[in-house]
């Protein structure tokens, strides 16, 4: 039982970050160019407008 | 025009397209004033004082293109931030705080090879909210549903006591605040459903989930069995997956639309008394003013030539499908294409009065005929939900009289029956079904809008053509030619080949394959054909009137074909024929007829070389629409497949409607189903498509209904557990899903 009040949390807490990780992904618009995101990465050069 | 900035011009690779024709080179650098408009229109304000602009480039395909439109744009003065985006096929630049010149950009991305284009506001959905709020409440719902599974299995395995309701109130504590949030969706669409007196599918899905929750929220707190967390919250997420798969469809097919939104006139440019010119949109032009329209634009709005000569193509606006030479004193209707000359335009009516607003307001009377049609799945629920509500009520009833008054019991009993015919199934039978389908349609360059197009065309059993650009090309085609071998015809294909009009362009394809004469003083007179100089001798190819004022003989005939001389020569004529899309012959076997607005003659001919007998010539669009109307009104579904202004209120009409991607854009607007590819065939792929998607639709519903005959008698009496529940609920939702997804096999 001691167990399981210790591991019951630390469950749902992973859960609840990898929950939290893609929320965060959707706001932050990494959905919104799926193709171009797999091409920027063959570019030699850093871009030049950061 | 703008000086060019070259900084960062980079040599182009792949991304160049094919060198314009000068045409359209004039037609663009002049839609391209009315685009900073527009683009100005929709951009953003940002707090720190830059603006931001979404600009459209269809010609954006590869990983190279996002670095030459990054680097070629970057280095430019008074840019804070270049980003593209291949899916959209967008850029999004921000200009720094007080450079509002957005020219100089425009510029640039025409010399790196890219047109720009206004990506117009449906377009802007590169942030759907619906979509996104729907994708939270999926994730939400996935980690709520997967721990309460994992909490669940325990208290299906034997915990009892302390355990049991520990892992209840995890579950309830995880539960409700999941329902309340991803169940929205659902609880606002059936309170928008009850509000108007009709209900949804989703009023039984709101009843289901929010009772299963009350239910076994209150069973936890007195310590009973009946905990339902697992089966509500599953639920909700196999809904939500398909509520979102929908969306996506939408928004896909929106964005394709508005892609191919072409560079329509929404605007023209005013000259004013001094003779300068300005650019004025749409609304902003009144009765009275002068318009300079380019060769290559449409008229914006109705009005009279007042000076100049050219030659308009009205096929999207009548259906007529040859050319007509207009001067001084003739009538144009907004909509129609000039082809061959600069004219000056004065407006008779403004847009909001013009040919195509009355085709508007016609469209608009003829749709509300469609919104009549209630969707299968809300059809479905009209059955569906008394039905369950009975059996709940006689649930209740029968167990006051079998317990002689316990109510807990007849209660549990009664909510069971409402949770175990919750419509997940049913719910998911139709969307899915829809989702899969419209993917298999958009892999084959078709695109809808919404499911209920896939189920009123499953229904369809006559179709209507249009003629022109629909059945035709829109292109002519050769017919006869006379013009003898040596110097004439090389001096034929000399002169052919310069022309922009389609009937020399179509007589270019035809003599490809003869040598080209060297001729001087080419030039085109707008209206009649196009003139030069050959071997010391005048040569003219055009109107056969025109021509004949060169040639030793006249040769009375044909209006409709193109003529030739030499001066003095003999005239020779060749007549045109229209050519057919490709898949024209093989159209679905249903009783078909064509309707157009042209002549008789030309629609036979073609209504015979497809094979249909039926045809109805020389229709106005409220003739196209009462015809239609009519057929109605005899209990026919008509599909109708057109693409011009012509055929919009038709298109609106009708049972079904189909569209090429080349119509107008009233007429794609109008359309159910809009097809990219040039071959008809895709008609008859639609609907194979439409009439495997309702058969799979229904056996997803016997399949629901299935479900139910079993697990209903379970619940009425009282049998019904947390785990049948859990596990009953999730295999009819995988087994439907399991089921549409056959719709990927159909063949083309």
């Amino acid at each position: 039982m001691n167990g399981l009040l210790f591991l019951i949390p630390v469950a749902l807490g992973l859960g609840l970050l990898g929950l939290v990780a893609f929320l965060w992904s959707l706001t932050s618009g990494q959905y919104e160019d799926v193709e171009g995101a797999a091409l920027r990465i063959l570019e030699d050069e850093p871009p030049l407008n950061e | 025009m703008e000086t060019l900035d070259q900084a960062g011009g980079e040599a182009m690779s792949c991304c160049a397209g094919p060198l314009a024709s000068a045409t359209t080179i004039r037609a663009e650098s002049s839609a391209r004033i009315g685009l900073l408009e527009e683009l100005n229109a929709d951009a953003r304000h940002l707090a720190g004082g830059g603006t931001n602009y979404q600009i459209a480039l269809p010609a954006m395909h590869c990983g190279n293109c996002i670095i030459t439109i990054e680097r070629g744009l970057s280095p430019m003065f008074g840019i804070e931030k270049v980003r593209a985006n291949l899916s959209l096929k967008q850029v999004s630049v921000t200009l720094k705080p007080g450079n509002d010149n957005l020219q100089p950009v425009l510029s640039k991305l025409e010399t790196l090879g890219f047109t720009p284009q206004s990506p117009g506001a449906a377009a802007r959905a590169g942030n759907d909210e619906v979509l996104s709020g729907l994708l939270r409440a999926v994730a939400v719902s996935g980690f709520a549903a997967a721990n309460i599974m994992l909490l669940s299995v325990p208290v299906w395995s034997g915990a009892a006591g302390t355990t049991e309701a520990l892992f209840h109130y995890l579950s309830a504590l995880i539960a409700v605040p999941t329902v309340a949030y991803a169940g929205r969706p659902f609880f606002i669409s059936a309170l928008q459903a009850l509000r108007h007196g009709r209900v949804n599918m989703d009023v039984p899905i709101s009843l289901g989930v929010i009772l299963a929750t009350m239910m076994s929220f209150y069973e936890s707190v007195i310590g009973g069995g009946h905990a339902y967390f697992d089966a509500a919250v599953s639920l909700l997420f196999f809904l939500l997956i398909g509520r979102a798969l929908d969306q996506m469809m939408r928004s896909k097919a929106r964005a394709a639309a508005s892609r191919l939104a072409a560079l329509s006139a929404k605007g023209g440019m005013v000259v004013d008394a001094q003779g300068d010119l300005t650019y004025l949109p749409l609304d902003g032009i009144k009765p009275g003013m002068v318009l300079r329209v380019a060769a290559g634009e449409r008229f914006p709005v109705d009005g009279t030539v007042i000076e100049g000569a050219t030659d308009i193509d009205r096929a999207l606006v009548t259906g007529e499908s040859a050319p007509i030479a207009v001067t001084t004193g003739a009538a144009v209707e907004a909509g129609t294409l000039n082809l061959t000359g600069a004219v000056d335009v004065e407006t008779t009516r403004s847009a909001d009065q013009s040919f195509l607003a009355e085709v508007t307001q016609m469209m608009a009377a003829a749709e509300h005929g469609r919104s009549a049609y209630i969707q299968l799945s809300d059809r479905m629920a009209r059955a569906y939900a008394p039905v369950v509500h009975i059996l709940a009520a006689t649930t209740f009833v029968g167990w006051m009289i079998w317990t002689h008054g316990g109510f807990h019991e007849s209660l549990t009993a009664a909510v069971s029956v409402l949770i175990i015919t919750c419509p997940c199934a049913l719910g998911l039978a139709v969307p899915v079904a829809h989702v899969v389908s419209a993917g298999r349609l958009f892999a084959a360059g078709i695109f809808m809008k919404d499911g209920s197009a896939l189920e009123r065309m499953a229904t369809i059993d006559e179709i209507a053509y249009d003629k022109t650009g629909t059945l035709t090309t829109g292109e002519p085609v050769i017919k006869t030619m006379h013009i003898p071998l040596g110097e004439p015809v090389e001096v034929a294909r000399a002169l052919a080949s310069r022309s922009v009009h389609p009937a020399a362009k179509a007589l270019a394809k035809a003599l490809a394959s003869f040598n080209m004469a060297l001729v001087s003083d080419l030039h085109e007179v707008p209206g009649h054909g196009v003139e030069a100089i050959a071997n010391g001798r005048k040569a003219r190819l055009g109107r056969i009137n025109w021509v004949a004022e060169i040639a030793s003989r006249t040769t009375g005939g044909h209006e409709t074909g193109v003529a030739f001389a030499l001066e003095g020569g003999p005239l020779y004529y060749s007549t045109l024929s229209e050519s057919l899309r490709s898949g024209a012959t093989r159209l679905p076997k249903l009783d078909s007829f064509v309707i157009s607005g042209d002549g008789a003659e030309q629609v036979e001919a073609i209504a015979h070389a497809v094979g249909i007998a039926e045809t109805h010539a020389g229709l106005k669009p409220g003739d196209k629409l009462a015809l239609l109307q009519q057929k109605a009104a005899e209990g026919h579904h008509v599909l109708m497949v057109g693409d011009g202004l012509n055929d919009a209120p038709a298109l609106a009409a009708a049972y079904a409607s189909m569209a090429p991607s080349s119509a107008s854009d009233v007429g794609r607007m109008a359309a159910d189903f809009v097809f990219t590819r040039d071959d008809l065939s895709a008609i008859g792929f639609t609907y194979k498509v439409a009439l495997k998607t309702a058969r799979i639709v229904k056996q997803n519903f016997g399949l629901a209904i299935v479900y139910n005959i079993f697990a209903v008698p379970l619940a009425m009496s009282g049998q019904l557990n947390p785990l049948i529940a859990a596990v009953a609920m999730s295999t009819s939702s995988i087994i439907v899903v399991a089921n549409s997804l056959r719709l990927q096999l159909v063949r083309s």
